[in-house]
């Protein structure tokens, strides 16, 4: 069924109007924040200078992209053992993990924010007060589903038997074999994982509301409220980097093995 | 090309998402003042506020439009020639073909996707309080609101709504999994 079929002239108009339900909104965005804020009108790129300018814009992008990379350290650590421990030795339970990682993608965020604060209630200070603490656990199992499903993909593409086995018989300790064979060959799989949990802490609003940690998106949300044109301007650019997190998933889903589940937004 | 970008348009949401509506259909929209200037037609003299649940409902189909594409198009990549080709040659005719071959194949496809789209939309928190700074009465805005609400506090509620939500998503997760299993027996 692959290939070019001639598409009917409805094909084309459907399209057309698909095509401009999806741009005019950015086109819009883009339009808006090129107006001047005193005057509202055109063109001027102060918006964007406010955005830079601004202290806040900084420490919050800082803040997100910082508990990106700690989630996505911390998933990997263990779920990369976990997966290749279940693929070499345990493929039974693999369908019980892979239903369990559907269910944080089945709870919404609002559900589990208010399970999760209820239940955290009264652990450490340095834990539950804290973004790197409880804000990340909580990214750890929303990403969950992101990291399994795309590891898991990575996994299955490799022969992970005879990796290990081989690797063994060059004497070769289990710590060793983990990092210097499994890893290299599960590179685009871990990649794709990490970029797909990049795009989701990056744009996670809800249990960053809930818990009270100010991250990017609650900045988003604040200058929304407060300054309509620079708001504008920062709009375009989480759309950037919610692009950039794509693009580089596509283009390392290109390479063996690293297939896996594109819906990652945070809505 | 139509499935690479849908998964690119099915991750925008959220806060910018719902920004860049406002900055197109808002009161001060870019189409909106267009509509104004150039064909003296205001549509918020005529009923229409993105601020309401139709507004709502305009901007989730950002996302679950191409969800849905994503969702169901390997569905209708496995619709083989052969069955169309052998339709026709017991003399059916394509709407013929639809109602007793195409739509029976695809009817377990579609019912997941609907299930899915619903849950995505049902559970949805940002976009539409970011939207309506929480004016839509949705059940994960009352949540939020009953939660870390200033004056509607109150975190009981809030809780007991939160497991009435897990249920109903639960019920949905039942009926998802035996329609996926049945839609998978079409694959190849």
């Amino acid at each position: 069924m692959k290939g070019f079929r001639r598409m009917a002239p409805s094909a084309y108009v459907w399209l057309l109007l698909g095509g401009l339900y999806f741009f005019i909104p950015l086109l819009a965005t883009l339009l808006f924040s090129l107006k001047s804020n005193q005057t509202g009108k055109c063109c001027t790129l102060a918006s964007y200078g406010w955005v830079i300018h601004n202290g806040d814009f900084w420490h919050t992008l800082k803040v997100s992209f910082l508990l990106a990379l700690e989630t996505i350290a911390v998933s990997l650590l263990i779920f990369v053992p976990t997966i290749y421990w279940v693929h070499l030795r345990l493929p039974r339970l693999r369908p019980v993990i892979a239903f369990l990682a559907l269910i944080p993608f089945v709870v919404p965020p609002i559900v589990m924010v208010v399970g999760l604060l209820k239940f955290y209630k009264g652990s450490p200070e340095w834990f539950y007060a804290q973004p790197w603490g409880f804000l990340v656990a909580a990214y750890v199992i929303l990403a969950f589903p992101y990291m399994f499903f795309s590891l898991d993909a990575g996994f299955r593409a490799i022969d992970v038997h005879t990796l290990t086995e081989a690797s063994n018989s060059l004497g070769a300790s289990w710590p060793v074999t983990l990092v210097k064979v499994i890893l290299p060959n599960i590179r685009a799989a871990a990649l794709a994982g990490s970029f797909l949990t990049l795009a989701i802490v990056m744009g996670e609003f809800t249990i960053a509301n809930l818990s009270a940690f100010h991250t990017f998106p609650l900045f988003l949300q604040y200058v929304n409220e407060t300054q309509a044109y620079p708001a504008a301007a920062l709009t375009l650019m989480s759309f950037a980097i919610t692009w950039a997190a794509m693009l580089s998933l596509l283009f390392v889903g290109r390479k063996r093995g690293a297939r896996a589940s594109v819906i990652a937004g945070a809505r | 090309m139509l499935s690479t970008f849908s998964g690119v348009a099915a991750n925008f949401g959220g806060i910018p998402l719902a920004f860049a509506f406002i900055a197109t259909l808002g009161s001060i929209g870019i189409v909106t003042q267009f509509l104004q200037n150039q064909l003296h037609f205001n549509i918020y003299q005529h009923n229409f506020s993105l601020f309401t649940k139709t507004g709502v409902e305009i901007v989730y189909l950002y996302f679950q439009l191409p969800l849905m594409i994503l969702v169901i198009s390997p569905a209708i990549d496995g619709l083989k020639r052969e069955w169309r080709e052998a339709a026709s040659n017991l003399g059916a005719k394509p709407w013929q073909f639809w109602r007793y071959v195409g739509l029976p194949v695809l009817m377990p496809s579609i019912l997941g996707a609907i299930i899915l789209l619903f849950g995505n939309a049902f559970a949805a928190y940002a976009t539409a309080y970011s939207l309506t700074s929480g004016a839509v009465n949705l059940v994960p805005i009352q949540i939020g609101a009953y939660y870390s609400g200033n004056v509607l506090d109150n975190p009981h509620l809030a809780q007991a709504m939160a497991f009435g939500m897990f249920v109903v998503l639960a019920v949905m997760m039942l009926v998802y999994i035996p329609l996926q299993r049945r839609a998978a027996r079409w694959a190849k």
